[in-house]
């Protein structure tokens, strides 16, 4: 037997106080996939640009990453990422029903791993960035 | 108190496919972001190094399949989002129909983008 949940409305951030671990974890999933699916269209069509030729290519690619800017919105698109990922596999298993009394430890879990992620790959974005 | 949490009805093919290609998307997404940040770093990518990867036809399908999956996956839940933010009527007909487009869209670009890296066309 399943039965769908009612958050209430998300517009009124008013209640943001009485939120609960599921809630957050269910805004940041929205936001996160809103990112994830905006970056899609605009990685497509900047590779629709760079793939005229090889050199193009190779040197569009090349100025983007010679942009300081570039290398940390890339440090937030894998934070990014890394949570939606994560909290997605939290979900995957939700709806299976599995683990549904530890979901709020699974969310904080999630969010203890993005960080983790996000700071130990910050050496390697920034290589050679200064 | 509720026996199964879930921002869906669990029924229906959207329903189904959305947690598919989440399953999908979980693993390559990560593999994506691996190889090209970390195996190799994104500031060392040369199109030659491209046109090697993708004149494999598994890399190629791989990521074909990834388009596919993230573009389904990414627009169904911006639908889902507004449907669940009160759209109806004649508003939701005109955005699905949009996304649709869109996304059908993005397919196809992302494909040409593709065959485009393999520098066989």
């Amino acid at each position: 037997m399943s039965q769908s949940y009612d958050r209430g409305l998300i517009e009124d951030f008013g209640r943001w106080q009485e939120f609960s671990a599921g809630m957050w974890a269910w805004i940041f999933h929205k936001f996160t996939g809103w990112v994830l699916i905006g970056y899609l269209f605009t990685h497509v069509a900047v590779l629709s640009t760079a793939t005229v030729d090889g050199a193009t290519y190779t040197a569009t690619l090349q100025g983007l990453e010679s942009l300081l800017v570039v290398r940390f919105l890339e440090v937030g698109l894998l934070a990014v990422a890394a949570f939606h990922i994560l909290n997605g596999i939290r979900l995957l298993f939700v709806d299976l029903g599995v683990g549904l009394e530890a979901q709020d430890k699974a969310f904080y879990a999630a969010l203890i791993a993005t960080a983790a992620i996000t700071v130990a790959s910050i050496p390697t974005f920034l290589l050679g960035a200064f | 108190m509720a026996e199964h949490y879930s921002s869906f009805e669990p029924k229906g093919t959207r329903w189904l496919l959305q947690r598919i290609t989440a399953a999908f998307l979980v693993v390559v997404l990560a593999y994506h972001f691996m190889l090209l940040h970390f195996v190799n770093h994104a500031a060392d990518i040369t199109f030659a190094g491209t046109q090697a990867r993708m004149s494999q036809v598994g890399y190629f399908l791989t990521m074909v399949l990834f388009l596919i999956a993230g573009t389904f996956h990414g627009v169904n839940g911006v639908y889902n989002a507004l449907v669940n933010q009160g759209l109806d009527g004649t508003q939701q007909t005109v955005v699905k129909w949009l996304l649709i487009v869109a996304g059908t869209l993005l397919i196809v670009q992302g494909i040409r983008v593709a065959t485009a890296m393999t520098g066989l066309f």
